[in-house]
């Protein structure tokens, strides 16, 4: 590893210093203003980390970093963003080995002594760059029964929901969810079983549960007490570690197995 | 270790993990090694000579600190599950290595001093 | 790979073995004072009916919990899925029964 960061150094000295810096320069840590950034390239398993040196500002996301490099030095570079307000959930990428909202993650927060490494997202294909196809996290969602079952039709008159129910609160505290796949990047379950649906899903499929507008709460408990159910979860918390919108789609997953055992208790 | 698992739940599984996994190895030793009393008190007795090896107190203060801490981490992983949902977890795991890290510490020091 | 079945015997069996794996501490405390000898273990523990069944149940449920405990460790560590897995898990499960079954009747019949 320390190789590699001389190795960036070096790289990043032969954009910024004159040429007639003397040699003992590279073995002096990383100036302020640059940023030594090095950004997967190519596929999973063909590909490699290419280095680039990037100005540094006071001010500046990593999806910031990125944008520069895509449009300075390399516009062959692919990459996924939307909003750059942390609403869209399009723009998540592994910044040092950790999962991050990259538009609303400071470089000054995230840099290893002025370096970033910069990867797609853990636990999806790689389809190019830092581009992971979200298929499979998608499919998880609806292999969960995630999505919204009506209880009621456009003819019914509006269903009034009060705010203050338990039920309602519990669903309210895992509703904000932007899709971004943090929490499924962090988690090791899902990297260790390709079958686990995973905390985002998991996460929705608990909300739903505590919705009164769905139909199916019965059909949401099997579809996530399978062989890929919530029972796989260890409580890692790596996805309410990393949440950018601070859920915890851990205590969701332990909201599930308390109702699926209890269903259990019951005998159904 | 990679860089996403630096947090103490994941720390708190690992150690779960790790004793479970301890555990499950001793217990057949464990298990043989009672099975001598099949043959009399003296077979027993010339196995149990062995724990009279002070090396064997580090030993069984750390069978003591696998089975209370995979205990106390059990008891509150279940209680996460199954109980409404408590903040704190973190505090919580940390609390549960330093029970048992007293209990094994302790059952240790009743063993040499008496 | 653990469906809801295996994760309720996993979290009863390990309910089970709250107040034994309490009641094994204490006598441990209480036993090793003074040193560990056959004849003061057996003395205690021969012909009685009641510690027959303390360990005899002890035995079993830490069986099934080891046994679907290792069961998922050998799941995610080297990827083993259903046939492979059932057998594996029964095996550890008669392995840990016989074996302590063994030990409980050597210290109490």
């Amino acid at each position: 590893m320390q190789s590699f960061r001389s190795l960036l150094y070096r790289f990043s000295t032969m954009t910024t210093l004159p040429s007639s810096a003397p040699d003992s320069t590279v073995t002096k840590k990383p100036t302020r203003d640059v940023l030594l950034v090095s950004i997967w390239r190519g596929e999973a398993d063909e590909g490699d980390f290419e280095a680039h040196s990037v100005p540094a500002h006071d001010n500046q996301t990593v999806l910031d970093v990125v944008s520069w490099v895509q449009q300075h030095a390399d516009p062959t570079l692919s990459y996924r963003f939307a909003c750059r307000v942390g609403m869209c959930g399009s723009c998540a990428m592994m910044v040092n080995g950790e999962p991050r909202w990259t538009c609303r993650t400071h470089v000054s927060k995230v840099a290893d002594d002025g370096a970033l490494t910069v990867a797609p997202l853990r636990n999806l294909p790689v389809i190019k760059d830092l581009v992971v196809d979200m298929d499979p996290f998608f499919d998880k969602w609806v292999a969960a029964q995630a999505v919204h079952h009506p209880s009621h039709s456009r003819a019914d008159p509006m269903q009034p929901v009060s705010t203050q129910t338990p039920e309602r609160i519990s669903a309210n505290e895992a509703i904000e969810c932007i899709n971004c796949a943090v929490c499924y990047a962090a988690c090791d379950t899902v990297a260790n079983q390709p079958d686990y649906l995973g905390p985002a899903a998991l996460n929705r499929a608990w909300a739903l549960i505590n919705d009164e507008k769905d139909a199916a709460r019965q059909e949401i408990l099997d579809a996530v007490s399978g062989t890929g159910g919530c029972h796989n979860c260890h409580s890692q918390g790596g996805c309410a570690h990393y949440c950018p919108n601070e859920l915890n789609p851990m205590a969701s997953v332990a909201g599930l197995k308390r109702a699926t055992a209890m269903r259990f208790f019951k005998g159904r | 270790m990679q860089r996403h698992r630096r947090h103490g739940l994941w720390l708190s599984f690992a150690l779960h993990r790790l004793s479970g996994l301890g555990l499950a190895f001793f217990l057949p030793l464990h298990f043989l090694m009672l099975s001598q009393a099949l043959g009399g008190a003296e077979a027993l007795d010339t196995a149990l000579r062995w724990t009279d090896n002070p090396l064997f107190k580090l030993a069984e203060w750390g069978l003591v600190f696998l089975l209370s801490v995979h205990l106390f981490g059990g008891l509150r992983l279940i209680a996460l599950e199954w109980l409404p949902w408590t903040p704190g977890q973190r505090s919580l795991a940390a609390a549960a290595v330093a029970a048992a890290f007293a209990l094994s510490t302790g059952f240790v020091l009743t063993a040499v001093v008496t | 790979m653990l469906t809801l079945r295996l994760y309720m015997l996993q979290r009863l069996s390990a309910l089970v073995m709250v107040p034994l794996v309490i009641g094994h501490i204490a006598v441990m405390i209480y036993a090793v004072q003074g040193g560990l000898t056959a004849e003061e273990i057996l003395a205690r523990t021969k012909g009685s009916l009641a510690w027959a069944a303390f360990y005899g149940c002890f035995v079993l449920a830490a069986a099934l919990h080891a046994s679907i405990g290792l069961r998922t460790v050998v799941a995610e560590t080297f990827g083993w899925t259903s046939k492979g897995l059932d057998i594996f898990s029964l095996a550890v499960g008669l392995f840990l029964s016989v074996l302590g079954l063994t030990a409980v009747t050597a210290v109490t019949l």
